[in-house]
């Protein structure tokens, strides 16, 4: 299908300032789904707020615009109650790593079969250029007239360490590689991660005189190299780029799954049996004298 | 038909109803006074097939079950107050993005961690005006655990009517209380499904265009019609709007598929009602004790009754009013510094004979504490 055949054109021209890297990974994402061939039926997307966020109005699939920081929870909703449904979850910075940040090392704890995609520009765009988790320090944003002083995540480090069984990094320079490693994120079994660092010309360019989207595309090709590149070797201060993992791990609502077929087992064993009715509810914990 | 008669706590009651009313989703977070809530669930939905899932906190758990609505599952969670005020914000996606599900609320003191363990019934306005932005939404509560059961089962078929979140109001007492339950025979309550779109593929489905009736036939995610659910104001489509006529249509909506059908979502129970002249208004566990008060009265010939309510929101203002016309006085009892009260002086006739009966020291207020207030009114002395 044509790329078109994917947004709802309705809704278009879409909101982001020209020179947003968003619309690289709408286009992106857009034809890793065409080159997987799979039913727009199928594929739910769930965003939180933000620039970002935006993007799930632009796609012809079931589409789930919810809170901010929210996405993934609301995501694990859909996707435990209705397993063979596709979830792409797009995030900001903001969205995924500070009001959300709680939810993506559970969703990435659990495993569950979701792909979360960090459209990292490192800024809080939508209300006018604050920084995020992910800016780092020395860097100016509208709340940070003097620079920050705060550290940033490491989006994959972070999300190793919570459990997703796919991590990856591109950028929005390096579209052909990130197609690919979307393809491979969303064909993936389990929670995948995928930050993209994208360029945001009009707030974080602007401030930290990075210059237009053409020169911050640039800093994206300079900053980075290829995992196992000798560049990288060369210069360990790069922004490693590629797939860091990719590992078979029980998924969660497979594993739900089991839950239900041994409940189910058990409970058609003892149907006829009303004491069991009887017992279930004389010993169920009454907690009257403590907890919070 | 022995089976059906149980001996349970009111949280399993709630069980018992959401199993009945068709309940298949469930996502929570550990919180006395509701947790049982949780505990039993996560026994009982996967033996029907269903899930349950204990998420990493309140917010997500109300994040959860509104996704999980969406797949056309009839979805549920259960808290206590510090958790009710986390899930605020969702409940008022919920409501503006008009998708079915039901929140027990088991009332524990507060403000802030207050007192997990002991009664109070101080979120009847939260409730109302937790989540920020006008709204409207419908909140039930029991004072006995057969009306748990069947107050959860309204619960989930007003979800499904009106596309809305429907709050269940119970309390501590209730919550924790044992007393005899008996199940319904399957048939015997009515249960509305999921109200879903008869509109083919391919035909251009419209998820926020109301029928003549008010409702909005849903489709699934996963299904044939793809749409945009979004927190924004949206039109017909379900896409982002800041139309100024879209935006004050959709708010209107809202607020009148509700506020416009409180006859038919108002839930109540007349005790000793008959010529009352000394009127108890109350709900929830505190209702046991004046149903207590008035059937004692009644025996020694003092024309005294309850009107127990059993729907707070919408409020039902013209049953209070109706029903409190011609009372010499009218008594609000409640465990709060007088929530409910103040919506009874607002729509009787004279609200100077409108008193208030309260406890607020974490103990269930008793018989002997309304009857002090009675006989003040009656001129009779304590």
């Amino acid at each position: 299908m044509a790329i078109k055949d994917y947004i709802r054109q309705r809704y278009f021209p879409q909101m982001w300032c020209p020179g947003c890297g968003h619309g690289t990974i709408l286009n992106s994402l857009l034809r890793a789904v065409d080159e997987l061939g799979l039913d727009k039926n199928s594929i739910v997307m769930t965003s939180g707020i933000g620039c970002s966020a935006r993007i799930s109005g632009y796609v012809d699939f079931h589409s789930l615009h919810t809170l901010h920081g929210r996405a993934l929870a609301f995501a694990t909703g859909v996707k435990l109650s209705k397993p063979e449904l596709q979830l792409l979850v797009p995030m900001g910075d903001g969205d995924a790593l500070a009001i959300g940040g709680n939810h993506f090392i559970h969703a990435a704890r659990r495993n569950i079969d979701i792909t979360a995609i960090v459209m990292n520009n490192r800024i809080y765009g939508m209300t006018g250029g604050q920084y995020s988790p992910l800016s780092g320090p020395g860097k100016k944003a509208t709340t940070a007239p003097y620079t920050t002083i705060d550290n940033e995540f490491d989006v994959v480090n972070l999300s190793i360490a919570a459990g997703a069984s796919f991590v990856a990094r591109s950028t929005t320079y390096h579209v052909l590689e990130c197609i690919d490693i979307l393809k491979k994120a969303i064909s993936h079994k389990g929670f995948a991660v995928v930050e993209i660092l994208s360029q945001c010309p009009t707030h974080y360019g602007r401030k930290n005189k990075e210059g237009d989207a053409i020169q911050m595309l640039e800093v994206q090709k300079k900053t980075t190299a290829k995992l196992g590149s000798k560049a990288l070797e060369d210069d360990p201060t790069l922004i490693p780029r590629g797939i860091f993992v990719d590992i078979d791990a029980p998924e969660y609502c497979q594993e739900y799954d089991k839950i239900v077929e041994s409940a189910m087992k058990s409970a058609n064993s003892s149907n006829s049996s009303s004491s069991n009715e009887n017992r279930i509810s004389l010993t169920t914990k009454s907690c009257v004298t403590q907890g919070e | 038909m022995s089976n059906n008669i149980r001996f349970v706590q009111g949280n399993e009651a709630c069980v018992e109803g959401a199993l009945y009313a068709g309940v298949d989703f469930f996502a929570g977070y550990p919180i006395t006074p509701s947790t049982e809530i949780a505990e039993i669930l996560s026994k009982k939905l996967p033996e029907k097939g269903g899930k349950f899932i204990q998420m990493e906190d309140e917010i997500a758990s109300m994040c959860a079950i509104i996704g999980a609505s969406l797949t056309g599952h009839k979805v549920m969670t259960a808290t206590s107050g510090p958790g009710f005020s986390l899930k605020q914000e969702a409940l008022g996606y919920a409501c503006m993005a008009e998708i079915p599900c039901v929140i027990a609320n088991v009332q524990r003191g507060g403000p802030s961690t207050g007192n997990p363990t002991h009664v109070s019934q101080g979120d009847i306005y939260q409730a109302r005006w937790g989540t920020h932005g006008d709204h409207s939404i419908i909140a039930l509560t029991a004072s006995n655990h057969q009306d748990v059961f069947s107050v959860t089962v309204d619960a989930f078929n007003l979800a499904e009517t009106y596309r809305t979140p429907v709050i269940l109001l119970f309390d501590e007492v209730v919550g924790h209380m044992r007393e005899k339950l008996v199940v319904p025979e399957k048939g015997e309550f009515p249960i509305v499904d999921r109200l879903r779109t008869s509109v083919k593929k391919g035909v251009d489905y419209h998820p926020y265009l109301p029928r003549e009736d008010g409702r909005l036939p849903m489709s699934d995610f996963g299904g044939e019609h793809r749409y945009n659910v979004t927190g924004l104001f949206h039109d017909m489509w379900g896409f982002p709007s800041n139309n100024p006529r879209v935006v004050r249509d959709l708010l209107h909506h809202l607020i009148d598929k509700i506020e416009n059908n409180v006859h038919a979502i108002t839930r109540y129970k007349e005790h000793y009602l008959e010529g009352a002249e000394y009127i108890l208004i109350s709900y929830g566990s505190s209702a046991r004790s004046a149903i207590h008060l008035a059937k004692n009265r009644r025996e020694r010939g003092e024309k005294v009754g309850v009107l127990e309510l059993q729907s707070i929101w919408p409020f039902p203002e013209g049953l209070v009013r109706e029903k409190c016309a011609n009372a010499k006085a009218v008594i609000v009892v409640e465990m709060n510094m007088g929530q409910v009260m103040k919506e009874v002086k607002a729509c009787v006739d004279n609200p100077s004979k409108v008193f208030l009966a309260n406890r607020i020291d974490n103990k269930l207020i008793t018989p002997t504490n309304i009857k002090t207030l009675l006989r003040m009114i009656q001129g009779r002395g304590v």
